[in-house]
């Protein structure tokens, strides 16, 4: 549906994005995951033809649309900060891509009536957006990018300034809306969370390339490399010369006896998992999760073991897949 | 932005800013270039004109423009800096009354300033320094207030109120706070007020009397007087150097304070005056009404001291004029509405080239006007379109097209700081969303700069309409506008002619005040859904 291949982008001769590919199927959702300046926002950019390549193509439905400016290209895009036109109210917003399109009035007024009811905002239309709350702006902001049924829905970190509660049930609403709706999304986030929840599939960026683009479980199963794996959130790396033993924290069970191999340092609950950390007593540091309440507390001695099936061999650093 | 089409957009660009060249190259260099060429042409050769810029008259007229200048400026801070104050810190009711009135005398013409000051202040010194001295502090106050008052808005209490943690009293925090942190606005003031005052004409040429001329009178002196095109050109040279060696003293002062940042004002900036504030707020606000409500009321009671007489005769013949003195005021609003057009067409191209140029990069040479003064273009235009094929002295036009070289500087100052605070994001979201290059100017620039842009035409109107320097030079005998009118009525003896000139006088303070209030509600109440 979507493909981005050998993308270029360089700023004063440094480059942004350096030879990037991405595939996106119709109505997946791909998360590009990365660091801030990794160039995923350029990418993304890109693809909606705001910014042109040095090098690369970019393809819709088969159809190079490189020579196609923005406005022609049927690609929708909901910024960072949302950005809504501060001089039009709602409804405005929410119709300006259909009035860009000419439809006709009465179509363009049930449209805006449906979109705003979708996103939990029906009878709002007339409110000026300078008066909504931070997460009011971020729905009008998709009701307005959704509201010319573009080809394909890109998202610049979505939920970037909202605080928690309100980012995790937005977050869970667009899951829902995209495969309700059967979107093709193109999702970029600096957060592995949001990746995770949001990406069938993620592709993980760094330095202007896609390091590995896979599933959030095979992500996290098998990393393509020590980078990736300490990005994602892996503790339990062992670094020999040029390939890294990355030990999931789930494959580790840690059991409190006497004798014991290790002591806990530190127990952390998050949510329904507890973080465990131990310090080996030949040196170095383990970290596990448990679901259990009984788990060991902090000066405990504990017993360490591994399930083979969470340990994987990579190396420290690799190129990307192409 | 779509950078689809580079070569495109640039050469747009370019085409847009030809307009605004082609117009300041004939109407603002040509006739400078005539000045200075006339004024260094000694029989066939070129050479500088020493004898009349090194002549003891010349170094008295440059130290008197100087030095009234600075002490204006002085006086303008003092008087300036407590209203600043209330304004910046304080919210009572009605403060956004009194940031509007106190800009009521900034737009106010000079002439009827001075007309205001010659019925306000006793015989015997209605013509002389201290009426230059009170007219100027009078004008300049809201520049004072306004920039210093909105950056101290801008301050917030919080540094304030660190410094006051860290055991600062209110006499410390002043020098070590909020003095340090005004200095940028207060050195923008200053340097605006001083170049006011000293590129100042009307004023000086009512109210300063015998002996008392600055460069400007004394060039308006020599050309339309004397006849003496020379000297005149000199003299412009003269002016043209204080000018920019001003103009680069503020630069530099600018350069090294920081300049003065647009911001927001500070959320927790103002509150309510307190216990003895509230009297300095009160005392303040009621020295600031009656400087501002005495002099126009006098000017009223001025324009009846011959019962309704001088009002009646606005409708007659007159031996000072060619015309009634009610077809100088519609003469004004044509010349007026036609310059403030063509300012708000002229200064809004340049205003939207500049806004996409680096920033600083071109804004002095937008600014050279401001400070090249009125009068010197009334006299290059004298001098420079008198001839074939350029005689165009006797075309109407050439009065609004004087008017709105005066203004467009202003308009570029209001429109391109409204043009670059429009988030660049706007225009790609509304390309993602289906509009075009074009279609995305339209429907997010000029809605986003339509405000901006009707108080730069209010503005331009209201300078176009109380023009003076440039307009006494080049208005023909039967096409005399207000201000015109309103000097050749000071001129002549007999409390008749002084009552009819306080009469238009009124009228051109209301039509000043009218318009550039109208323009900028109207502009205000353009905002509608869709």
């Amino acid at each position: 549906m979507l493909r981005a291949s050998g993308i270029c982008v360089r700023f004063d001769g440094l480059p942004a994005v350096d030879d990037a590919t991405i595939d996106v199927a119709g109505g997946e959702t791909l998360a590009v995951l990365g660091p801030s300046g990794c160039g995923k926002s350029t990418l993304l950019r890109v693809i909606a033809g705001l910014q042109r390549p040095d090098e690369g193509r970019v393809e819709l439905d088969g159809r190079d649309v490189g020579g196609v400016p923005a406005h022609r290209r049927g690609v929708g895009m909901m910024f960072q900060d949302d950005v809504l036109f501060p001089h039009r109210d709602v409804a405005g917003n929410v119709a300006f891509g259909l009035r860009m399109a000419r439809h006709p009035a009465t179509e363009i007024e049930r449209r805006v009536g449906e979109l705003l009811d979708l996103v939990g905002l029906g009878g709002m239309g007339q409110r000026s957006v300078t008066s909504l709350s931070g997460g009011e702006r971020e729905r009008v902001a998709l009701a307005r990018a959704l509201a010319p049924e573009p080809r394909v829905l890109l998202l610049d970190e979505p939920l970037g300034s909202l605080d928690r509660p309100l980012h995790d049930r937005l977050l869970s609403e667009l899951e829902d809306l995209f495969s309700r709706l059967g979107l093709t999304v193109v999702a970029v986030t600096h957060d592995v969370a949001d990746a995770f929840a949001l990406g069938g599939r993620v592709a993980v960026m760094r330095a202007g390339r896609v390091v590995q683009a896979a599933t959030p479980d095979r992500l996290w199963a098998e990393p393509a490399d020590a980078w990736v794996a300490r990005f994602l959130g892996h503790a339990n790396i062992e670094e020999h010369a040029d390939m890294a033993v990355v030990t999931r924290p789930e494959a580790v069970r840690l059991t409190v006896a006497r004798g014991g191999a290790a002591t806990i340092v530190s127990a952390e609950r998050r949510g329904p998992l507890v973080r465990l950390c131990a310090r080996l007593d030949g040196g170095g540091e383990l970290e596990a999760v448990t679901t259990s309440i009984d788990h060991p507390d902090p000066g405990d001695r504990v017993n360490v073991e591994i399930d083979p099936a969470g340990v994987v061999t990579v190396p420290t650093w690799s190129e990307p897949t192409g | 932005m779509d950078k689809g089409r580079p070569a495109l957009r640039r050469a747009l660009l370019v085409a847009a800013g030809l307009v605004p060249a082609a117009f300041a190259a004939l109407f603002f260099a040509y006739p400078f270039t005539t000045i200075l060429v006339r004024g260094l042409r000694d029989g066939g050769s070129l050479s500088l004109p020493w004898d009349v810029l090194l002549s003891g008259e010349t170094m008295q007229i440059l130290w008197f423009t100087t030095w009234q200048a600075a002490v204006s400026t002085v006086l303008t801070l003092a008087a300036g800096l407590p209203l600043a104050w209330v304004v910046g810190r304080f919210t009572f009711r009605g403060r956004g009354l009194v940031r509007a009135l106190v800009l009521v005398p900034f737009v106010l013409p000079t002439v009827v300033v001075a007309t205001a000051f010659l019925a306000l202040l006793p015989e015997g010194v209605e013509r002389g320094l201290p009426a230059i001295l009170a007219a100027h502090v009078f004008f300049n106050v809201a520049v004072v207030t306004r920039i210093v008052g909105t950056a101290w808005e801008g301050l917030g209490r919080a540094p304030w109120e660190a410094a006051a943690a860290l055991g600062a009293g209110p006499w410390q925090r002043l020098r070590e706070v909020t003095l340090p942190l005004l200095t940028p606005a207060l050195s923008a003031a200053a340097s605006l007020t001083f170049l006011f005052c000293f590129t100042s004409f009307g004023v000086v040429l009512i109210l300063g009397g015998p002996g008392r001329s600055t460069l400007e009178t004394e060039i308006y002196a020599q050309a339309a007087r004397a006849f003496d095109l020379r000297t005149a050109a000199a003299l412009s040279l003269l002016q043209l150097t204080a000018v920019a060696v001003a103009l680069g003293v503020a630069g530099r002062v600018e350069a090294r304070t920081g300049g003065v940042r647009t911001v927001v004002a500070a959320r927790d900036a103002l509150r309510r005056p307190l216990g003895r504030e509230r009297a300095a707020v009160t005392a303040v606000l009621i020295l600031a009404g009656t400087a501002l409500a005495l002099p126009l009321a006098v000017l009223v009671a001025r324009s009846f001291d011959t019962g309704t007489t001088a009002w009646r005769r606005l409708f007659e013949e007159t031996p000072a004029l060619l015309v009634t003195p009610w077809h100088a005021v519609l003469n004004s609003l044509l010349f007026a509405a036609v310059a403030a057009a063509l300012a708000v067409a002229v200064g809004g191209l340049a205003a939207a080239v500049l806004a996409r140029a680096r920033p600083g990069s071109l804004d002095t040479l937008v600014l050279l006007p401001l400070g090249a003064s009125a009068v010197m273009l009334g006299f290059g235009f004298l001098i420079a379109f008198d001839e074939a094929p350029l005689d165009f002295r006797s075309s109407w036009w050439l009065v609004p097209v004087a008017q709105s070289l005066v203004a467009a500087p202003f308009v570029v100052r209001i429109v391109a700081p409204a043009l670059r605070s429009i988030d660049p994001r706007l225009r790609e979201a509304a390309a993602v969303l289906g509009a075009s290059p074009a279609r995305a100017w339209r429907e997010i620039d000029v809605p986003l700069i339509a405000r901006a842009a009707g108080v730069a035409a209010g503005f331009a109107f209201a300078i176009a309409l109380g023009e003076f320097g440039a307009t006494v030079f080049i208005a023909r005998a039967e096409w005399p506008t207000l201000p015109v009118a309103i000097f050749r009525f000071l001129g002549r003896p007999g409390a008749e002619n002084q009552s009819l000139a306080a009469a238009l006088a009124v009228c051109l303070a209301t039509l000043t005040v009218v318009a550039a209030t109208v323009l900028e509600r109207t502009a205000a109440g353009r905002r509608g859904p869709l």
